[in-house]
């Protein structure tokens, strides 16, 4: 038995396949097809859990993803625990693990529920009168300290995981032709029109089978076949063309030029995950053409006490009928404004449950609905109104009395435990709203509908407004066809349709009753009333957003899906305004909530980011080198020897390198390659520098300005013929030097004929620094004359190493003789290899970029973004010489010439010398004195501070104003443990002369 | 009425009928003092200080649509003044002050978290960079501190400390005055306060044309509401700022940029602060409701369409992924974006114009929120002085002619 209250037929449940699952730790069985809504519907539980803020015992309000209420968490093992999930759309498998949330300790018996009590005074917006608390105490509000953390902790939904989330989640980029959102009449029809006119069709749909509104008409038929097989076929057919066919798939956001995103679910609905198999994915869909068919959702309608458990919105009463096999209550009383809820009352009466009455509150409704239910005997009261509800934990009862203009006060309570209410349905527009497409609001029924579409996009069936069966599908079918270019749609022949049928009503019925004293919810999840909307509104929060935002109305996790409207409507009404007036919030993406890890998909781990390694890099693991990440590199920081640390590794190094040599992968270096007649001109204008008269086979150290006249990159450019130059820039520049190139190539100087191709991975580079660097190089290179006199530092060659082509550089960024092999990249193993051999047969060393960073810094060699920050200029850094002012211009030369960047009193580079062996830190502030109090001016900071193994002692660079001129006075570095006095010296701690790279 | 506990309790007997609004929803009048165009919470702060502080009461804040609903209502509402330059430290400090004791002093509960902001450093050159601020602010008086991978975890548990993911945290600092507020309460808070000074608030009234007199100096506004003639105005548009400034003929060195943001479903409390990352591109925080408040940086392109794209939050939510393994399977329900009016050095201008009687209040980019009060306040005394406060005066336009940037962007690449 799955269920006292199953059916003993009907529906689309597998009754043979019954499944046990478990709800706050309680036993059930429901069977294959049923959601845990359905299912414990089956088993007679109405009470799922409690509300947001007074903690009102609730029960399911709707049978899709519009639920409010009916929330819960499903865990299989620690880490796979979901809170928030909506038990309608939860599909149900065996062994199912589920609980209530928001109560203590019990959903029946729920301490939380003195809130109820204290209700008045938890009306909209209390939090910002009181909890103020006194000014201070001790630096800190009594907000902070007390009341805050009391409400944070009785606030949020479920408990989240606590473990890291072992699934995965996949991600499809998708082209087509037509792209169908919604998967019920007209969504099938339109993909079916669409694909047998031949277009590429995707069609996707939330619910675990598609039909839509289909799967719970088992009274209707279209085109001779009962409607559920009408949908089986069409599946088929669309399946046969090759149309691809997505369940469990809400379309959940619209963007630019017809980009959808979907997110599909894949396993959650499993027993048993297979290993493998990715939890959701993520597809982003470009579509030609986008044919919206996401239906319409049921209204509440706001009375007092209308949400206690076996209150139901009556479409969601049917569905568990007729799709599930389930009879959500035994005397149902139907409350509504809308022709539809008859259906529901009749469907109810011949399953057996007793209908205690209809209570239509038009005062002339009309239609077959009525006439049935009064032709099958049904009690039905028009005009009337329903002013209340009893029971605690299950509806008992409902206060019906006659409408009147002015509100009831004369009821009588008509016993149920299930009351069924329908105001209407509000089409989702959500899609079409977030595509830039302008709703419309249509007067005459009440409702904001599709105007204009903003994109090749056509809404169709419900969400479009329209109502019935045969126009939802002739609808669907004309749109799937004019999407596919190919003419009109065809019609349907349709029996059981339901096209007559009109009404709703929006904002809250009329009652007589203290408002003060009851409560009629308009959203169900935030327990936002009526009464809060009205109290916002004489606040003076007028527009719709601010009543949204003072109330939290609409803003709970369905999004406002079934609140919306009345919340509108009710401001409008305590305005004095029309709907349109007052405005429409916002619908933002998602649709229904969307799993982080779906967005994030497989960017996890170690393909986060891609990581980029050099062709070295291995054979630097080989020989111990610890990496460091710079972007997405990872660089040979430093080679360590056994034993040895950091320091100790790089005082090795650099004694090493200056004493012999050392060997530095430098491939990360970014390398541009610019070729064109113009290439000289345009690098006149990109760097500060002059080109042109730079000889083919000599290079020069570049610095390029961003347009503020501030220090953007350097490297060495070396010219190689004419019209070609081989530009390197730092590591983490390179691509946005290109960019900078390309930005002024096409924007500024067009006309100028020069093209840019970033090479930083066809070359790779090896540096061999030191006084034996010839020694090292010479006996592999072949056709370059490595000679002083022939091959003088600052020049480039081209010929070839260890047999392969080389750019050789001559350069040093360690002040030692230095060369830089650049060779292709698949070369670059072996060149390395041949030149390590060699290297440590003379005693020489592999040295990581820590050693590189501490020569450098002997030598006084600034490093972009170290010693610069975006604000320092060429002067500043002592390298005002290579700023070619005679130029006509470069970019940043008219931002040099602006008064601050010549005003006197600039921070300045200079060095810092240290007695003793503290190492100051990189970025401690520099003072004119020992003892600065708050607030002092800090003349500069240490822009970079190592050891130095060559002074042995410490040195530093630092960034002070008017650093030049001090020279020789003394300045403070002052730390939490007290100042460090430093001299102003020059920056170059090594070889200041410059006599052992010119060696 | 005074928002009290008192009150509200007197209140919830008379089921709340007694409440006023709580601002007047004033129609223009047809001239005024002085005019702030733009009801976002540093335009209301700056009517709000002008009548509290400089005694005009003859002033309005004109807002295209309704108050609050720019960039004031669209943040993540990250708080903190730990910034590097003096002239930054100056303002955001003075704003972080204000912070203190606002919801007593506006009888407003803007609730103001100092939760504590951590920023995280994956790399050599951001432990640099963070430890020179660190060095900066307590030479300035401002509370922020270098904390290790274990200090940063023990402070925010949740943290993915592990050695072993892709771009491992090296350390963090942590402002503990830094933290959140509540951003509709600071906008609704101001409006309240002001209104009460007698300010008007007139809501769904965009200025179309600003009008000068024969010497060129402001002589009023033309609105959608009609025109108000005034002698000083004071521009604090954010994204919309280069329209409304081009309306004088002023041109700014602004871009304007979607932003986008988004929150979780709600959840019981797992983060007990806001942490950033700047390198991966992340920070999040968790609301008062429970909904964790995710953000990132701005969209590549400048716009002034208020959707972003979508990669920018599959971008967010796998760094956020990363730094915090077990939010996989929490679940986005909602996003949104806003325009922020981003300046050459990423920082804002507040100040005087080549228009006399003209103000402009703009380029807070996407940290503007957390400077509310502080920008409302020197504001305020700026327009109604006419000369800027101590405070902003390093802040003008012309420091874009002059060079005299105050460059916390290149500095940090810091946003919020
Ligand atoms: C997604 C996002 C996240 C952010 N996160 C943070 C954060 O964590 N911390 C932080 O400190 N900052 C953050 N910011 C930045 C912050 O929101 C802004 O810097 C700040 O709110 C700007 O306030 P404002 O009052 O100047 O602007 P707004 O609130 O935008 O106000 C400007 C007002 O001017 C009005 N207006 C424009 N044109 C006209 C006209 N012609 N006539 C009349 N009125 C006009 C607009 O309608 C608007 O209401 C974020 C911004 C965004 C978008």
């Amino acid at each position: 038995m799955t269920g006292e209250h199953r059916l003993a037929r009907g529906g689309r449940v597998d009754r043979a396949r019954p499944l046990r699952f478990t709800f706050d730790g309680h036993a059930y069985e429901g069977c294959q097809g049923d959601t845990l809504a359905s299912a414990l519907l089956a088993n007679g539980v109405h009470l799922v859990g409690r509300s947001f803020k007074y903690h009102r015992p609730r029960g399911f309000l709707a049978a899709g993803a519009e639920e409010p209420n009916a929330l819960c968490t499903v865990a299989r093992d620690r880490a796979r625990t979901e809170p928030n999930l909506r038990m309608t759309q939860v599909e149900l498998y065996e062994g199912l693990v589920a609980s209530s949330q928001n109560s203590w300790p019990a959903r029946g018996f729920d301490l939380g529920a003195v809130n109820d009590l204290l209700s008045p005074l938890l009306g909209a917006g209390f939090y910002y009168k009181t909890f103020m608390g006194p000014r201070f105490v001790k630096g800190t509000t009594l907000w902070a300290k007390l009341f805050e953390p009391v409400i944070r902790r009785a606030a949020g939904l479920g408990v989240p995981p606590k473990e890291a989330d072992p699934d995965h989640y996949a991600n499809r980029f998708a082209h087509c032709d037509v792209l169908v959102v919604g998967g019920g009449a007209a969504g099938l029809a339109a993909a079916l029109a669409a694909a047998r006119a031949g277009a590429r069709t995707i069609l996707c749909d939330e619910g675990a089978e598609m039909g839509g509104a289909l799967l719970c008409e088992p009274d209707a038929t279209v085109d001779g076949m009962p409607a559920a097989a009408w949908v089986a076929a069409t599946l088929a057919e669309l399946a046969r063309r090759g149309a691809t066919l997505l369940p469990r798939t809400q379309g959940f956001g619209y963007y630019n030029h017809n980009f959808v995103a979907l997110a599909q679910r894949l396993t959650d609905h499993l027993p048993h995950v297979p290993a493998g198999a990715p939890r959701e994915r993520l597809w982003q869909v470009r579509a030609k053409r986008v044919v919206l068919a996401t239906g319409a959702a049921e209204r509440p309608l706001v009375f007092p006490d209308n949400d206690r458990p076996g209150v139901m919105l009556a479409d969601a009463a049917r569905a568990y009928l007729q799709r599930y096999g389930v009879k959500p209550g035994t005397q149902a009383l139907v409350v509504t404004a809308h022709d539809a809820a008859y259906r529901t009352a009749l469907a109810l009466a011949r399953a057996g449950v007793k209908i205690a009455r209809i209570v239509d509150t038009r005062p002339r409704p009309a239609g077959p609905g009525l006439e049935a239910a009064r032709a099958a005997g049904l009690p039905v009261t028009v005009g009337g109104t329903v002013v209340g509800t009893t029971g605690s934990l299950r509806v008992s009862g409902a206060m019906v009395a006659q409408a009147s203009g002015t509100g009831a006060t004369d009821f009588e309570t008509v016993p149920c435990d299930l009351l069924l209410m329908s105001g209407g349905f509000t089409p989702a527009v959500h899609l079409f709203s977030q595509s830039r497409g302008k709703l419309r609001f249509d007067a005459e029924t009440q409702r904001y509908l599709p105007g204009d579409p903003a994109q090749a996009q056509a809404s169709v069936g419900a969400c479009a407004g329209s109502w019935g069966l045969a126009a939802a599908l002739d609808e669907g079918s004309a749109a799937g066809a004019a999407a596919a270019g190919s003419g009109a749609g065809r019609s349907h022949a349709v029996t059981g349709d339901h096209a007559g049928e009109g009404g709703g009503i929006l904002g809250a019925l009329p009652h007589g009753r203290d408002p003060a004293r009851v409560k009629a919810f308009v959203d169900f999840q935030n327990d936002v009333t009526a009464k809060d909307i009205k109290l916002a509104v004489r606040e003076g929060f007028r527009s719709i957003e601010h009543v949204k935002r003072y109330t939290t109305t609409g803003m709970a996790t369905d999004q406002g899906k079934t609140s919306n409207m009345n919340s509108l409507a009710i401001a409008a009404g305590a305005l004095g305004r029309t709907l349109p007036e007052v405005g429409l919030t916002t619908f933002r993406q998602p649709y229904t909530p969307v799993t982080f890890g779906t967005f994030a998909g497989a960017a996890r781990d170690d393909l986060f980011d891609p990581v980029r390694r050099t062709p070295i890099h291995d054979l630097a693991a080989a020989q111990g080198a610890r990496f460091e990440d710079v972007g997405q590199w990872k660089r040979a920081w430093y080679f360590p020897e056994a034993g040895e640390d950091l320091h100790a590794a790089v005082a090795r190094e650099v004694r090493a390198t200056r004493a012999v040599a050392g060997i530095f992968d430098a491939s990360t270096l970014g390398k541009i390659e610019v070729v064109g007649p113009d290439a000289a001109e345009f690098l006149n204008r990109l760097y500060t520098n002059a080109w042109t008269k730079l000889a083919p086979g000599r290079c020069r150290y570049g610095l390029m300005l961003d347009e503020p006249g501030f220090v953007m990159d350097d490297g060495v450019v070396g010219r190689l013929g004419p019209d070609r130059f081989h530009v390197t820039t730092t590591t983490g520049g390179a691509p946005r030097v290109l960019n900078h190139m390309e930005d002024y190539l096409q924007t500024e100087f067009p006309e100028l004929k020069v093209w840019l191709t970033s090479v930083t991975e066809q070359w790779a580079v090896i540096a061999v620094q030191g006084p034996r660097a010839r020694d090292i190089v010479a006996p592999l290179v072949e056709g370059i004359d490595l000679s002083a006199q022939a091959f003088p530092h600052m020049a480039i060659r081209e010929g070839r190493i260890c047999g392969v082509p080389t750019r050789l550089f001559r350069v040093s960024f360690t002040g030692e003789l230095g060369f830089e092999v650049n060779v292709p990249a698949d070369y670059a193993a072996a060149v390395w290899q041949a030149l390590w051999e060699r290297t440590a047969a003379l005693g020489g060393t592999a040295y990581g970029t820590e050693a590189m960073h501490v020569m450098r810094a002997e030598k006084g060699y600034v490093i972009v973004g170290q010693e610069t920050d975006g604000t320092t200029t060429p002067d500043d850094l002592g390298l005002g010489g290579m700023v070619a002012m005679s130029k006509p211009d470069f970019v940043g030369k008219r931002s040099l010439a602006r008064p601050d960047l010549v005003a006197p009193g600039r921070k300045q580079l200079v060095g810092l010398a240290i007695e003793g062996r503290t190492v100051l830190e990189e970025g401690a502030q520099i003072t004119p004195t020992a003892d600065p109090p708050v607030g002092t001016h800090a003349i500069g900071h240490v822009t970079s501070a190592y050891w130095s193994p060559t002074a042995g002692t410490p040195i530093a660079l630092a960034l002070v104003e008017n650093g030049r001129a001090r020279t020789g006075e003394t300045v403070f570095v002052p730390m939490p443990g007290g100042a460090i006095a430093a001299r102003v010296v020059g920056p170059v701690f090594h070889d200041p002369e410059g006599k052992r790279l010119n060696g | 009425m005074r928002f009290s506990l008192a009150n509200l309790i007197r209140q919830s007997f008379a089921g709340h009928q007694g409440w006023p609004a709580q601002w007047r929803d004033a129609a223009p009048k047809p001239a005024y003092d002085a005019v702030i165009v733009g009801a976002g919470g540093h335009g209301l702060a700056t009517a709000y200080y002008m009548a509290a502080e400089h005694g005009l009461r003859n002033i309005a804040v004109v807002e295209k649509g309704w108050l609050g609903g720019g960039n004031t209502g669209r943040n993540t509402t990250i708080i903190r003044s730990n910034y590097l330059w003096e002239e930054s430290e100056a303002l955001y400090n003075h704003a972080l002050t204000l912070w203190q004791d606002m919801s007593q002093v506006l009888n407003y509960n803007v609730m103001y978290s100092p939760r504590g902001c951590m920023m995280l450093a994956h790399n050599i050159h951001d432990v640099q960079v963070f430890k020179r601020h660190v060095h900066a602010n307590r030479l300035a008086g401002i509370d922020n501190e270098w904390l290790s991978p274990d200090e940063a975890k023990a402070f925010c548990p949740i943290l993915n400390t592990s050695e072993h993911i892709r771009y491992p945290i090296l350390g963090a600092t942590l402002q503990r005055r830094g933290g959140v507020a509540r951003h509709d309460a600071v906008a609704w808070g101001y409006a309240r306060a002001a209104s009460a000074l007698g300010v008007d608030i007139v809501q769904n009234c965009e200025v179309k044309g600003i009008t000068r007199d024969a010497s060129g100096a402001v002589s009023g506004l033309d609105t959608t509401r009609g025109p108000i003639a005034t002698k000083r105005v004071g521009v604090v548009a954010a994204g919309n700022t280069s329209h409304v400034m081009a309306m004088a003929g002023v041109r700014l060195p602004l871009e304007s940029y979607p932003l986008q943001a988004l929150v979780s479903e709600p959840v019981k409390p797992m983060m007990p602060c806001v942490v950033m990352s700047n390198t991966i591109h992340a920070y999040m925080s968790q609301s008062d409701k429970g909904e964790l408040v995710i953000g990132a940086g701005t969209d590549a392109y400048v716009s002034y369409s208020q959707t972003g794209g979508l990669h920018i939050a599959t971008h967010t939510l796998d760094a956020i992924c990363e730094l915090f393994p077990m939010v996989r399977r929490l679940r986005m329900l909602r996003s949104w974006g806003g325009i922020v009016d981003v300046t050459p050095d990423r920082s804002p201008i507040i100040g005087k114009t080549p228009v006399p009687g003209l103000f402009v209040n703009c380029g807070w980019g996407t940290g503007g929120f957390k400077a509310t009060p502080g920008s409302g306040n020197v504001f305020a005394h700026t327009v109604a002085t006419g000369e800027p406060h101590r405070i902003n005066a390093p802040f003008t336009l012309d420091r874009f002619r002059t060079g005299r940037l105050i460059d916390e962007a290149a500095a940090a690449a810091v946003a919020h």
